[in-house]
């Protein structure tokens, strides 16, 4: 597999929000607006490479019986890093995405792609499959937060070009589930032929 | 009377899966059958409540006094982890039959993020239940934890019901498995979400 189609195959053929269908829970729940959903994709994106890196170069190591609790403190470590970095310079992010930044430890993508990339590949692949899934996670949560933005507050980025309130059931939890199963379809229909 | 507006606040208003989305995964993942549904929440409440008790204590008694409430997310995750090990061991023994039942599922609690998030909620939030914001207690936290876990079991049971229905109708291709699923799930989260207010 060439190095390019290493960071392009997060966009379409393993997109893990709409093909893979993994960490389903960030996804719903903090993409009420374009920015939420870029700023929890970029969260997730910096654990993914980070850990993606590091479990490629101890796996040799590590005895196979203990792997994944060693996956697990190795991806926690990383969110701990992550949470003080963010306390101390994005404060605001960190309180608006809350529960979810601690939360990110058990995304599925994360461990998904340590067992199924980062243990059998090199240092250098594992980090470009790092940033081509974070990029397609990221990119999906951004989609959805616009189209909620957009129908629930009828602004794009913040950016109000629908005077009045919006439907705010796409903004509440209904929404979520509604927008991502619509998107869904989409993708299946436009992507999967 | 607190308890109660507890409990009721954790099933309906804030049921986990339809308005806090914790614990999606396997709630999507199990939900074919009703059998299997209901034996996962059985599994989910059990650790739930388990490792809700043992968070709160290790965070009372272990991370504040010593200063180390940066370590919260290692050692919760760490503690379910060995949790969730402990009561495979466990039902291995006493009732192989759910054991078969509930499969490669069982491991896959330790990566609920209902667990971790009930977990670190319960020590890091503030909650108003009736009266004034304030920090939980073991005896409230507890019965939290227990209600949050009754509420999944609720919401995979209902839904459970709904897909075992949906089976059986025509549906576009598109729209196959998961995508109407999540509709479904989406129209539910909105029948719930005429609880609101109630507490």
């Amino acid at each position: 597999m060439s190095k390019f189609s290493l960071i392009t195959k997060g966009l379409l053929k393993e997109n893990p929000t709409f093909v893979l269908v993994l960490g389903m829970c960030p996804t719903l729940a903090t993409t009420t607006s374009a920015m939420n959903g870029l700023e929890m994709g970029l969260a997730t994106m910096f654990v993914l490479i980070l850990s993606n890196i590091v479990i490629s170069l101890i796996s040799p190591i590590v005895p196979d019986k203990v792997h994944i609790p060693v996956y697990i403190v190795v991806i926690a470590t990383f969110v701990t890093v992550l949470q003080l970095l963010m306390q101390a310079f994005v404060p605001d992010v960190y309180k608006t995405l809350g529960l979810f930044i601690p939360l990110i430890v058990v995304n599925c993508i994360i461990l998904g792609r340590a067992e199924a990339f980062a243990n059998k590949n090199g240092v250098w692949d594992s980090a470009l499959d790092g940033i081509g899934i974070g990029i397609g996670f990221t990119l999906s949560l951004t989609v959805i937060g616009i189209v909620r933005e957009i129908l629930g507050s009828g602004s794009v980025f913040g950016w109000k070009f629908i005077a009045g309130d919006g439907m705010l059931a796409f903004v509440m939890a209904p929404g979520a589930f509604i927008v991502l199963g619509y998107l869904m379809v989409l993708f299946n229909k436009l992507a999967k032929k | 009377m607190e308890y109660l507006l507890i409990i009721i606040s954790a099933i309906f208003v804030n049921n986990i899966v339809l308005a806090q989305f914790l614990g999606i995964c396997p709630f999507l993942g199990v939900s074919n059958k009703l059998s299997t549904a209901s034996g996962m929440s059985l599994a989910v409440c059990f650790v739930i409540t388990l490792a809700t008790v043992v968070t709160y204590l290790i965070n009372k008694f272990l991370l504040v006094p010593f200063g180390l409430t940066f370590l919260q997310t290692i050692a919760f995750i760490l503690v379910i982890a060995a949790l969730v090990q402990t009561v495979e061991i466990v039902l291995k023994k006493v009732s192989p039959s759910l054991y078969q039942a509930l499969g490669i599922f069982l491991p896959l609690i330790t990566t609920n993020c209902a667990v971790l998030g009930v977990a670190i909620n319960v020590v890091t939030k503030q909650f108003t239940f009736g009266g004034e914001a304030h920090m939980l207690g073991l005896g409230e936290a507890t019965v939290y934890a227990f209600a949050t876990s009754l509420g999944y079991g609720l919401a995979m049971i209902l839904f459970a019901g709904i897909r075992e229905h949906l089976a059986l109708n025509e549906v576009p291709k598109a729209f196959k498995g998961l995508p109407i699923a999540m509709i479904s799930v989406g129209i539910m989260a909105l029948a719930f979400l005429g609880f609101s207010g109630i507490v």
